[in-house]
């Protein structure tokens, strides 16, 4: 069975270390705070100036000053910090964000990642996805396998314009969790329920199976 | 020779058409309300501004664009605003996209006396197109110039007669690196308070850096995107 997006940000969670500082992007990723295990503490970056962003607030508390990157209002932690744009960059530019989750609408086999500008549309801008995916130590992208139409989004080479090269190193999907080895997506994990023979199906790109592959545990 | 001036009317004195402009803030979070209204009030035009965002249909930057004041944006992001597409489209704006951090890191080089720096950000992206690549320790860069401007527009929550500012939140934002990129940086506050009341160990920006400073008034703070405890569970959009 197909995951649905909840089931995917939770799987993305198990990949969150004690004393990570993660960076969330908009959507899929941004569910992942929900799904933090046990046991385990992180601190979020917002790209706009917070280290250690808080829930939402009560509807009474909510901020105008107080806001994360996707503009929502939300709140801080006890231990959190503040800090101007530049230096915020510093610390994704740095490599001091652990990890950096973010959607995409096409990643290649050889880790380039397209997520911001689709030709022909409305371009609204790359925000931080480029310097995000120029510098994290560690992504994950969070996404659909395939999009709409039901064409893979894992691809030989991005068609859309892309927001970096060669920098994706793993990838959940609703089918399956995948890395980027040597300019091919490896298969990890299977959603449950989902055979290897759909997987391959619904992957453009090469893809190395190796072995007996286990079904994803919640 | 004092910083402080009366209202936004006596601080903007001095812009004029064409002129290249820095505003702050962060979608509308902290940005400066009272210098876009009376640079919406002055009528300005041909302006080149250099901005996170540009503002949303009826406030913030999205006012200079109703009124045609826009030549140039200069941004990062600019989703939220039907005006601003109709104009990209029709080719009466320009607009130059740049990745966040290269964008504040420029501003902030504008200030800092650095002409230009290397950063990975935009690596074999179109963002690399015309730009100088240098491989450092094995990785490519791209070089990237320095922004400044005629005019730098920031709000503070406090300031001092000395131009001492402090932020509140994540209102901070692009101000301050901004507030030193600016040959003129008239900064907006919602308290000035006399020389003496702020620590001087929380300043965030130091008077150097802002000539012309001002109490802000009728402030709305609009928010963009209301999202409260009870939505937690369904967060995407």
């Amino acid at each position: 069975m197909s995951l649905d997006k909840y089931f995917i940000a939770k799987r993305i969670a198990q990949e969150l270390h004690d004393g990570f500082y993660v960076n969330l992007g908009i959507g899929i990723p941004t569910l992942v705070a929900n799904y933090i295990p046990d046991g385990v503490s992180v601190t979020l970056q917002s790209e706009n100036g917070l280290l250690g962003m808080g829930p939402y607030p009560e509807p009474e508390l909510a901020d105008a000053d107080m806001i994360n990157a996707g503009k929502e209002t939300i709140t801080t932690l006890r231990g959190s910090s503040i800090f101007d744009s530049s230096l915020s960059f510093a610390m994704i530019r740095g490599g001091h964000v652990d990890l950096t989750v973010l959607g995409a609408m096409e990643v290649s086999e050889n880790g380039d990642i397209a997520n911001w500008k689709i030709p022909g549309k409305m371009v609204k801008g790359m925000g931080g996805a480029m310097d995000l995916v120029s510098s994290a130590r560690n992504i994950i992208v969070a996404m659909m396998h395939t999009n709409r139409a039901g064409e893979s989004k894992l691809l030989k080479s991005c068609r859309l314009p892309i927001t970096g090269v060669n920098c994706v190193k793993k990838i959940v999907t609703n089918l399956a969790v995948l890395s980027v080895e040597e300019g091919a997506f490896r298969l990890l994990e299977r959603a449950p329920g989902v055979s290897v023979e759909e997987i391959r199906k619904a992957t453009e790109g090469a893809l190395v199976v190796e072995g007996e592959i286990p079904e994803m545990s919640f | 020779m004092s910083k402080v001036f009366q209202n936004a009317q006596e601080a903007l004195q001095g812009v004029r058409d064409r002129m290249t402009l820095m505003l702050g803030g962060f979608g509308l979070c902290g940005m400066p309300e009272n210098s876009i209204s009376e640079l919406v009030r002055l009528g300005v035009s041909g302006l080149t501004c250099i901005s996170n965002n540009a503002g949303v249909d009826d406030f913030g930057i999205g006012l200079m664009l109703q009124k045609r004041q826009v030549r140039k944006m200069i941004s990062s992001y600019v989703g939220e605003n039907a005006e601003f597409e109709r104009q990209l489209l029709s080719g009466e704006l320009e607009v130059d996209l740049i990745p966040q951090g290269t964008l504040a890191e420029r501003c902030r080089a504008g200030g800092a006396g650095i002409p230009a720096f290397y950063t990975p950000a935009g690596y074999g992206t179109e963002v690399q197109d015309g730009k100088e690549v240098r491989e450092f320790g094995g990785k490519p860069y791209l070089l990237e110039t320095a922004l400044t401007a005629d005019f730098s527009f920031v709000k503070a929550w406090k300031g001092d007669v000395e131009g001492n500012l402090v932020y509140r939140g994540t209102a901070r934002n692009f101000n301050p690196a901004m507030a030193m990129a600016g040959k003129v940086t008239v900064a907006e506050v919602e308290q000035l308070v006399p020389a003496g009341e702020l620590d001087p160990n929380q300043i965030h920006t130091p008077g150097i850096f802002v000539q012309r400073i001002f109490q802000g008034v009728n402030y709305e703070k609009r928010i963009e995107k209301l999202t409260v405890k009870k939505a937690a569970e369904d967060v995407t959009r």
